[in-house]
């Protein structure tokens, strides 16, 4: 199992220093049949199978790989004006005001108590993909799931580029977010408590 | 329907003479009592609303009702924020929390979700994608278990120390889970062995999403619908929630819609830019799920002021990682512990109480206790916890919570 974590990690490009961890040192087995469950029938015959459109209408979800990201596409220039007219309420007029959650980096900070609230999309979002998702499936707060996929291309684009990742003319779909290269996607390492009594 | 009709008041021949009496006894009592204070019991006789007799054995008391009430003596109450609400650890007893304490952690409200219309759609990386109703998952193989559910980020403190455990700790809170094992559902399904990660998926309005390794599905994971007894409440994931025991609350996903069984984690919102925690040298730590053991004495606490002579200390401690295998107390800020007792059944994953009888001569001092589990962590300080993390702080912070006990009594926090 941790085997296939580090190297699903490792392919990613979560985090090159995790091949310094044992992979030994993790147990968490696979139980594909229970004891208890040995004189179970193969299957109960409960419940009914997914029809494909149902399930197409819930699997909005993005993985950093691309996978479901639907067509369409956006620009940082249409993002600004949704943002202003749905999200600037809430994030403030460039995503850093708030009162809701700063989006935005801000550079040059020094106060600790300032820099700590500075963790966003910029400096430690570690995949662009996520963006989409979240905007997709939980913004605006007051109006979730109202955007459209055009619009939610443009608003991860505005933010995207707010954040000094890409360009202002760059367009966003399918195809580029997934490349969008995040600065903090290294920082990102595994759980590495549980293989001792240590505190960590 | 003749049998409904003596049920609402309109009895049969048959059962005319039992309802009749009691009926007569509710009647007498409401009567009595309206002597004392009419007004009050003209509107509806609840137990909040009684005024004491001089004598409680000079007349009959409060015929049986529908739902039980507490004590009006009993103020019990969570402490909400705009995000959350916390559970009054300091005024429980024993280790069940009463459900309606339970805390609250949610990212957009609670919905409301008809049962009726319920489904659970599991696909992705398996044989046969399928849909289960709420009656669905009540007609498989079932399973109870004791254990607590703890959001990650548990940990506040105030300079004053004027600061109770709920404010301190109280997103910790445990109840009797049941419900349908993730590894039945598994099996009915077909995971694909391949599977490594799903991903599950909450109908509320955050539409709540966390990336899980598929081998806890398999483990020890559990589809809750119920609660201490009852229906899981809405607050906790009514009518499913995910249940994960040992590990951060945000993982197990309340009103669970959707599970896809995937190769690789997604990276959602709340596994990237919010539940991750910086641990020095520019690194963040990611898919930390586990809870570490912890402790917190809740009697004395603040805002509780005492006397000298014989305390009972008296406390709640957990681990994510499996069993509490003893927790030890100081009475004399940290110099040395002492072994607290255990309070029987020690569950895994579970809160224990723990207590230590104590004589506390009047003097200042500082009272703590620690938790060490079953794999010998052992609960560390702030500054511990701090110095291991780069100086930072975030999620899973665990302290030890020290408690000052000033020359008048009274008790306040004080960070380790």
């Amino acid at each position: 199992m941790w085997k296939n974590y580090l190297r699903i990690v490792l392919l990613t490009g979560l985090v090159g220093s995790v091949c310094f961890i044992s992979p030994g040192s993790f147990s968490l087995p696979i139980h594909p049949a229970r004891p208890d469950s040995l004189n179970w029938p193969k299957t109960f015959g409960f419940g009914k199978p997914a029809a494909a459109q149902q399930i197409a209408r819930l699997d909005t979800d993005v993985r950093p790989d691309g996978k479901g990201l639907p067509s369409g596409s956006g620009t940082a220039r249409r993002g600004k004006t949704i943002y202003a007219a749905k999200c600037a309420s809430c994030h403030g007029a460039t995503g850093v005001e708030g009162p809701n959650d700063q989006l935005v980096i801000v550079q040059g900070l020094t106060d600790p108590a300032t820099k700590a609230k500075n963790k966003v999309i910029g400096n430690y979002w570690p995949y662009a993909t996520t963006v989409f998702d979240y905007i997709k499936r939980a913004m605006p707060f007051n109006q979730p799931g109202s955007l459209t996929n055009q619009e939610v291309y443009s608003l991860t684009a505005f933010l995207l580029h707010a954040n000094g990742l890409i360009k202002e003319t760059d367009i966003i779909n399918a195809q580029t977010l997934p490349k969008v290269l995040m600065p903090n996607r290294d920082s990102f390492v595994p759980d590495d408590r549980l293989n001792t009594p240590a505190v960590r | 329907m003749i049998e409904q009709n003596k049920d609402e008041g309109a009895p049969g021949p048959r059962k005319m003479h039992r309802r009749t009496l009691l009926g007569g006894m509710a009647t007498a009592a409401v009567v009595l009592a309206q002597t004392a204070n009419g007004k009050t019991f003209q509107a509806g006789v609840t137990r909040s609303e009684l005024v004491y007799p001089e004598d409680p054995t000079k007349v009959p008391g409060v015929p049986p009702g529908t739902v039980g009430t507490r004590s009006p003596h009993v103020k019990l109450a969570k402490l909400p924020s705009e995000t959350s609400s916390r559970t009054p650890l300091q005024d429980l007893f024993g280790t069940i929390t009463p459900s309606d304490l339970h805390f609250e952690r949610h990212h957009n409200g609670v919905p409301a979700i008809d049962p009726a219309q319920y489904e659970l759609v599991i696909h992705g990386m398996v044989a046969r994608p399928m849909t289960f109703t709420l009656a669905d998952l009540k007609r498989f193989p079932s399973v109870s278990r004791i254990c607590f559910l703890e959001c990650s980020g548990n940990y506040r403190s105030q300079d004053d120390g004027k600061i109770a455990p709920q404010q301190i700790c109280g997103l910790t809170s445990q109840s009797e889970w049941t419900g349908v094992k993730l590894s039945t559902l598994f099996r009915e399904v077909g995971v694909d062995p391949k599977s490594t990660w799903f991903l599950a998926e909450g109908g509320d309005s955050a539409v709540m999403t966390r990336s899980i390794l598929t081998s806890k599905g398999w483990e020890d994971a559990i589809l809750a619908y119920a609660q201490n007894g009852e229906a899981v409440r809405p607050e906790q994931g009514y009518p499913v929630r995910l249940l994960l025991p040992g590990w951060e609350g945000n993982a197990n996903v309340k009103w669970l819609r959707r599970l896809e069984l995937s190769d690789q984690p997604y990276h959602t919102r709340q596994e990237t830019s919010k539940y991750t925690e910086a641990i020095g040298d520019g690194k963040v730590r990611q898919f930390s799920f586990v809870m570490d053991a912890r402790s917190i004495i809740t009697y004395p606490a603040y805002p509780a002021k005492v006397e000298k002579g014989w305390i009972e200390i008296r406390g709640i401690a957990w681990s994510g990682r499996g069993k509490i295998a003893r927790v030890e107390v100081s009475v004399d800020a940290g110099k040395t512990w002492q072994p607290a007792e255990l309070q029987e059944p020690v569950l895994d994953k579970a809160h224990v109480a723990f207590r230590y009888l104590w004589q506390w001569n009047g003097q200042p001092t500082e009272i703590m206790s620690r938790a060490i589990d079953e794999t010998g962590y052992s609960q560390p300080t702030l500054k511990e916890l701090m110095a291991a993390r780069g100086g930072n702080m975030g999620y899973h912070l665990n302290p030890i919570t020290a408690w000052y006990l000033q020359s008048d009594g009274q008790v306040l926090f004080k960070a380790t």
